[in-house]
């Protein structure tokens, strides 16, 4: 199902992308994917199967040893300097405000205050926080600090957003919330999403694609498009369709070495 | 127990306890005529500390203004020094081992030579050398480890946004670093005291005119009263630096720090 070569609509081009560490280990070895524009792709493994490693080197945070990943459609192929980034946890700097946490990466670029504050508090107010922009992330849930963290990865409103299993420490009452609220401000803006997960159920309700994959080296296993139409609700999460969907990506995980 | 009973009790029963003390000592003195030159009654280092009242405060005055002095120098040298450490590798692994050397050496040991060196007509300045060089340690040690321990991803994320040195030292590092400094401000206030005071010891006599002066004074004299008046007054010293100290570092990290907030119970 691989597209063999990039086509006008794709977003990254990730080409033959090994990464060996300096211990020795090799966490990646040539991985071939391509992300179109305005796709929400999972990126689905055990733990150690590289797929973070996978979404560092995307992000540009680390270089890979082999391989390269390219942006077509950006200028000169490189990165764009805006990405959005999630971590697992919410990663939030704990002396500032909420508000001062989201007007972080405007105020890197140079934003000026006012005007960086402006968006800050509309990035708050889309994912329903608005409220609590004056308090400290001590004083808010696990669940709204990832919402404080998604608000300030798409203040800059990036071309791409890149998350790396953003809900796994939350329960599942939260997690489902978040997926539901993220699904919702991805098709109001159909910017990209790469989501790396370990849960089968949460890479398959939420994307279109799903790259699943293994470890010893991580590579790619296999690729399953999800078709279901959104809205997906909680229709979706109890149809059969999602079932077998579920059930033919644990099936290719478990073939897959761990 | 309700908050403001508990509070209640944190200030009597250390006061209960001194008062007590007080009343015993002052009695027992009494009882058995103890003389004052081996232990004077509390009744009696009151009365010598009216009676010296002047320069007592002159004495305590010197004391303080050296201590603060080494103390604010410590925080410059420290905190520019830990700065200079986390900008550069090379620099850090070249200077620390230096900076431990000082650390190490007794203060007692190095202080003759500091004297010579500065000269005995300006023996302030080498007070205030030996103080800085007690105090000014744990700043280092600790504001070099707070720069260090700045969250791992929050610098990744920094650097997704193309964020400069300076930005991520002035955004990042130093408020990640403040409760670290502080804790290490926190014990130099106090090391910064007994350095002027070691160190006015080893002066001696001369021109120094410190509580230490003081105490050395009364020693030779035999007058013991005035001794325990410039203890007393040296002790509340350096209560009062940790005081300030305390507050200053509560309120700083109240907002946001784990050791500053009260938790419900």
């Amino acid at each position: 199902m691989t597209v063999a070569s990039a086509s006008h609509s794709t977003l990254i081009d990730i080409r033959d992308v090994t990464k060996t560490y300096g211990s020795g280990t090799l966490a990646l070895s040539q991985v071939d994917a391509q992300i179109e524009r305005g796709a929400f792709v999972s990126l689905l493994g055990p733990s150690g199967c590289g797929k973070s490693t996978l979404l560092r080197i995307i992000a540009g945070l680390i270089a890979p040893t082999q391989g390269k990943v390219d942006w077509p459609a950006s200028e000169g192929g490189q990165r764009p300097d805006d990405i959005g980034f999630v971590f697992q946890d919410a990663t939030l700097m704990p002396w500032a405000r909420v508000l001062e946490n989201v007007c972080l990466p405007l105020k890197l670029k140079g934003v000026a205050a006012a005007a960086a504050k402006d968006r800050a508090m509309a990035a708050l107010a889309r994912v329903g926080l608005a409220d609590f922009a004056q308090a400290f992330p001590r004083e808010l849930s696990g669940g709204m600090k990832m919402r404080v963290s998604i608000a300030r990865a798409l203040v800059t409103e990036p071309p791409v957003l890149l998350m790396d299993e953003p809900f796994a420490a939350l329960d599942e009452f939260t997690r489902e919330k978040l997926d539901d609220d993220l699904l919702e401000l991805w098709s109001g803006q159909h910017w990209t999403v790469i989501f790396v997960t370990h849960s089968v159920y949460e890479s398959v309700y939420l994307s279109q694609r799903v790259l699943v994959m293994g470890a010893r080296p991580g590579h790619v296993v296999s690729e399953f498009v999800i078709d279901a139409p959104y809205p997906r609700g909680l229709a979706y999460r109890q149809s059969a369709d999602y079932m077998a969907q579920c059930a033919a990506v644990t099936a290719s995980l478990r073939k897959a070495p761990a | 127990m309700n908050d403001t009973r508990l509070r209640l009790v944190k200030i009597v029963a250390p006061l209960a306890v001194g008062l007590g003390v007080l009343l015993l000592w002052e009695g027992l003195v009494r009882l058995y005529a103890v003389p004052s030159f081996i232990l004077p009654a509390p009744s009696l280092i009151a009365d010598s500390l009216i009676a010296n009242f002047g320069s007592l405060m002159g004495s305590l005055f010197v004391t303080l203004r050296i201590t603060l002095a080494a103390f604010l120098l410590a925080v410059v040298g420290g905190v520019g020094l830990a700065i200079l450490f986390s900008q550069n590798r090379l620099i850090e692994t070249a200077l620390f081992p230096y900076a431990i050397i000082l650390q190490v050496t007794p203060v007692v040991s190095i202080a003759p030579l500091i004297l010579i060196w500065v000269g005995f007509e300006r023996t302030q300045l080498a007070l205030l050398i030996l103080a800085w060089i007690v105090a000014f340690f744990p700043i280092l040690s600790n504001t070099t480890l707070g720069l260090r321990s700045a969250d791992h991803n929050l610098r990744d994320l920094f650097r997704l946004y193309g964020a400069s040195r300076w930005q991520v030292l002035t955004e990042l590092q130093l408020p990640g670093a403040l409760p670290y400094m502080l804790a290490g401000m926190k014990i130099s206030g106090g090391l910064a005291l007994i350095g002027a005071v070691v160190a006015e010891f080893v002066a001696g006599s001369g021109t120094s005119s410190g509580l230490a002066w003081r105490i050395i004074e009364a020693g030779n004299r035999l007058d013991i009263p005035r001794m325990f008046a410039a203890l007393l007054l040296l002790s509340l010293l350096g209560i009062a630096i940790f005081f300030v100290m305390t507050a200053l570092e509560h309120f700083a990290l109240r907002r946001w720090h784990e050791s500053a907030i009260k938790r419900e119970s």
